[in-house]
């Protein structure tokens, strides 16, 4: 029996605003959810705080909405618990490079096995059009009415530093390529990451959705292999009149994902062993 | 050893010196000599230099605390003379290394064992002068060869023959070297040996024991002193059990983590101190609000801020107790002695699944170092009771699954991700019954009541204080924690003196069980806190939560740990009044 779209629908009333590029990104989540025959009680998302954080309210999968910016530990725990879920992680650039830098830092470090979208709207959306870190210099917002002094933050760069395992960027306004990145990133073991671009028609007034449609081009198409760590960062380096999208690094050497090198002894998923006190009594006759 | 007989002897030096290595060998060996056992260290926040000490103490009957006075001192540095001879008894002998102190001249028993050059000669290297001066103590106490060779097989093994057999040798030349030229009196010898299975634990130890015996299967924490000990002891045993240790990037990380691990169905747990549990702060409510049980292991010690990391304090109750934005119930446990850590660590995990809470074990850094005798723990006892956790077989009936199902008692029957056809929806946000967020005003009160109605039911499910003493004392002691093994000898020693007076501990401080300290204030004449910190924080929730005030406290913030003298000077002068 095959999983189809609407086995993901949810009737929730959605507050997201009118030409908010979230729509797209869940549309697309869904049919790549369902191409893949993933059933909804086998993947679990996890989000943060933010618009994007809102995403699990608005379709039918398991869900835990934690704190700005703690997705990541949360999916940490829940995927030593259970290995048999395919995590999806969603956040904003507020929650995953402001709150939770330092987590994103040491999740993908961990190698945590789940697909990591950060739709980047390059500003703040649910506490009404703050500076992010990931802002263009010069953009003026509430907590900047002066323009933003300091340059905006690269996160393919970041995740290439960190060595993640899959590195990859896409726009809410180019439905193929996401579908097809999501799918290979939730097919990616290990920690995967996308940059998803997308437009706030209501506090981003520079980085419209024409804006990003007129400059984005998939590196792909251009030649780019993603095997090279060196040829990514110099792609990865590109901002401004063209912004490069596709996927930037799919590590190749097979690396242990974090639930298999910390428990990797164990037979089964932790959540399905069988608890008895009994078991300790080989380690307390140590301490006779 | 004679029916209430008590020896200590301490072990004084420089960190890095080797207290611990004479400290371990010596216990162990009391503790298969079948004697009871009660020691603790006194360290600095340092890797190298200062004084540090290691104090045992051997009783034949169970003692909870340590003693003022002390029967040996092996000092290994000046400092050791300096600060610790005038705990001496008597007839105390000092151990000293005569090529590396010159001790003043005065009139108590010195005797000059040569360590560093035995151990070189002996075992090889002149660090194994440690394992000299424990043979040497060991011969002066009376104690039985074989019993501490036993021990340095033990404790050796895991270097290999080599290292055992040079310690074994070690051993024996300072034996016989005390043999021909200690002809001294010490008041503090051995007896027969009696044989009896003892486990050596400290708090760290024990409560990490109950960890596992509990079934706790992820602990993800960031080192901190007092609680590294219990951290790295799990850490130990991961995959040797259905468990996964996991050194966080903060403490932040360190809770979620467990709380991700807890909504997946795992048994979880975070261990800090008061600092560390600062960042904890934010996860706490989350666990309050999602209803995921987690346990908190709080080893205190002295703030604020980083304090002092290596001494001891009962600072953090009120913290604890108030942590967290928000309105939510949590329980709040607090072992008494090392043994009870385990049956308390235990527990833990059963009530924070029974009613889907954060619980906290409140340990301290006393608790945590000390060194206890303890008879193997009864598995068999131990139950798991993992509490409304819905089987497959109900689920797959199930037109519907929500995880925060309106009940009676406020507690929702709990199912996990990807073991069901159903999908399971949690969310920091308020939410419905479903999981979904709301800012719906009656669901929002309803929602508040649940989580208020689960802690009516907790509020009946209080574990019982300990009372230790007369029914109908003149004088009661309330303390919690670590603090109780001083109250305890102090209850000893003055109803020894015909005094009247008796002491209860609180095993469980949240929710606080009102009615049965009632019944037990009731009874005496006069209510006197004993804890450890500066404003009474014990007493003070005692009069929020009763109307009742103590008539005075017994308090102390120094960093070191209590004693039974501190608490009968105390008592005779009155104590202190931190509730103005």
């Amino acid at each position: 029996m095959g999983v189809k779209v609407e086995d993901f629908d949810l009737d929730r009333e959605n507050t997201w605003c009118p030409g908010c590029g979230n729509f797209a990104i869940l549309d697309v989540v869904k049919e790549t959810l369902a191409n893949l025959g993933l059933p909804p009680h086998k993947v679990q998302v996890i989000s943060g705080i933010g618009q994007a954080g809102k995403m699990p309210g608005h379709f039918r999968v398991n869900t835990f909405n934690v704190l700005h910016g703690r997705a990541l530990p949360a999916a940490t725990g829940v995927s030593l618990a259970n290995s048999g879920l395919k995590i999806l992680v969603i956040g904003g650039d507020g929650d995953g490079l402001a709150e939770g830098g330092n987590h994103l830092i040491h999740a993908a470090r961990r190698n945590i096995d789940v697909t990591y979208m950060m739709h980047n709207n390059m500003v703040y959306g649910l506490t009404k059009g703050q500076v992010s870190p990931t802002s263009d210099k010069g953009l003026k917002t509430p907590t900047t009415p002066g323009g933003n002094p300091i340059a905006g933050l690269n996160p393919i760069q970041l995740l290439l530093g960190l060595k993640a395992s899959f590195v990859a960027r896409s726009f809410s306004g180019n439905k193929e390529q996401l579908g097809s990145i999501i799918a290979k990133a939730i097919e990616k073991p290990g920690f995967a990451f996308i940059d998803i671009l997308q437009p706030c028609p209501s506090f981003n007034k520079i980085n419209t959705h024409g804006w990003f449609k007129k400059r984005v081009y998939d590196i792909n198409e251009e030649g780019h292999k993603p095997d090279n760590l060196s040829e990514a960062f110099k792609a990865a380096m590109e901002w401004g009149e063209r912004i490069p999208t596709g996927i930037f690094y799919d590590e190749e050497e097979e690396r242990p994902v974090f639930n298999e090198a910390l428990t990797g002894s164990q037979d089964q998923p932790l959540v399905d062993a069988e608890l008895n006190p009994l078991d300790i009594k080989e380690i307390m006759k140590e301490h006779l | 050893m004679k029916d209430k007989e008590s020896f200590s002897i301490k072990v004084g030096g420089e960190a890095g010196q080797g207290i611990n290595t004479i400290g371990s060998i010596l216990s162990r060996s009391f503790a298969d000599h079948g004697l009871h056992l009660f020691a603790h260290q006194d360290y600095y926040s340092r890797v190298r230099g200062g004084h540090n000490f290691y104090q045992v103490r051997i009783t034949s009957e169970p003692v909870y605390s340590f003693s003022s006075k002390i029967d040996v001192l092996v000092a290994l540095d000046p400092a050791s003379l300096d600060l610790h001879l005038h705990e001496l008894n008597n007839n105390g002998v000092i151990v000293y290394d005569q090529n590396k102190i010159e001790p003043e001249n005065t009139d108590k028993q010195y005797f000059a064992l040569p360590m560093a050059e035995l151990g070189e000669k002996h075992g090889g290297k002149k660090v194994m002068g440690n394992t000299v001066a424990a043979g040497a103590v060991w011969q002066i106490m009376g104690g039985t060869p074989e019993i501490l060779e036993n021990t340095l097989r033990k404790l050796f093994q895991d270097k290999g023959n080599e290292i055992t057999e040079s310690n074994i040798k070690a051993a024996r030349a300072g034996a016989d070297f005390a043999a021909e030229n200690f002809f001294g009196r010490c008041d503090c010898s051995l007896g027969k040996p009696v044989n009896k299975e003892q486990m050596v634990l400290t708090g760290n130890d024990s409560l990490a024991l109950g960890a596992l015996a509990g079934g706790c299967q992820f602990i993800s924490s960031y080192p901190m002193t007092p609680v590294s000990g219990a951290i790295q002891y799990l850490a130990r045993q991961a995959n040797r059990l259905p468990l996964a240790f996991e050194q966080a990037e903060d403490e932040i990380s360190a809770i979620i983590m467990s709380i991700g691990a807890a909504y997946a169905g795992i048994r979880s747990m975070v261990a800090t101190s008061g600092s560390g549990f600062s960042l904890m702060v934010e996860g706490l409510s989350l666990a309050g609000m999602t209803e995921t049980p987690i346990v908190i292991l709080l080893g205190q010690r002295p703030g604020p801020a980083t304090g002092m990391a290596t001494r001891t304090e009962q600072g953090e109750l009120l913290f604890a107790l108030h942590a967290g934005n928000g309105e939510f119930p949590r329980a709040i446990l607090a072992p008494y002695t090392v043994e009870d850590a385990f049956w308390t660590a235990a527990h833990a995990f059963n009530l924070s699944e029974k009613y889907q809470i954060p619980v906290f074990i409140l340990s301290d850094q006393h608790l945590a170092d000390t060194y206890l005798t303890v008879e193997p723990f009864d598995l068999s006892a131990v139950k798991i009771e993992r509490g409304n956790i819905l089987k497959s077989k109900e689920l797959d009936q199930m037109a519907e699954y929500k995880r925060y199902q309106a009940t009676e008692s406020g507690i929702s029957p709990r199912a996990f991700p990807g073991q069901s056809k159903h999908c399971v929806v949690s969310t920091g946000n308020e939410h419905s019954e479903s999981g979904y967020s709301t800012e719906d005003p009656a669901i929002r009160q309803q929602m508040a009541e649940k989580r208020i109605q689960k802690f009516r039911g907790l509020a009946k499910d209080i574990l019982p204080p300990v009372q230790y003493g007369t029914d109908n004392p003149e004088t009661l002691l309330l303390t919690w924690g670590s603090s109780y093994g001083a109250c305890h000898e102090a209850v000893n020693k003055a109803n020894q003196q015909d005094e009247n007076i008796a002491v209860v501990c609180l095993k469980q401080l949240w929710p606080l069980p009102k009615e049965k300290l009632l019944e037990y204030i009731k009874r005496a004449n006069r209510l006197v806190t004993v804890e450890m910190n500066s404003t009474g924080q014990l007493g003070r929730l005692l009069r929020t939560e009763t109307g009742i005030q103590p008539d005075y406290a017994i308090l102390k913030y120094d960093g070191r740990p209590l004693n039974s003298s501190y608490v009968l000077e105390q008592l005779e002068k009155g104590g202190t009044f931190p509730w103005e």
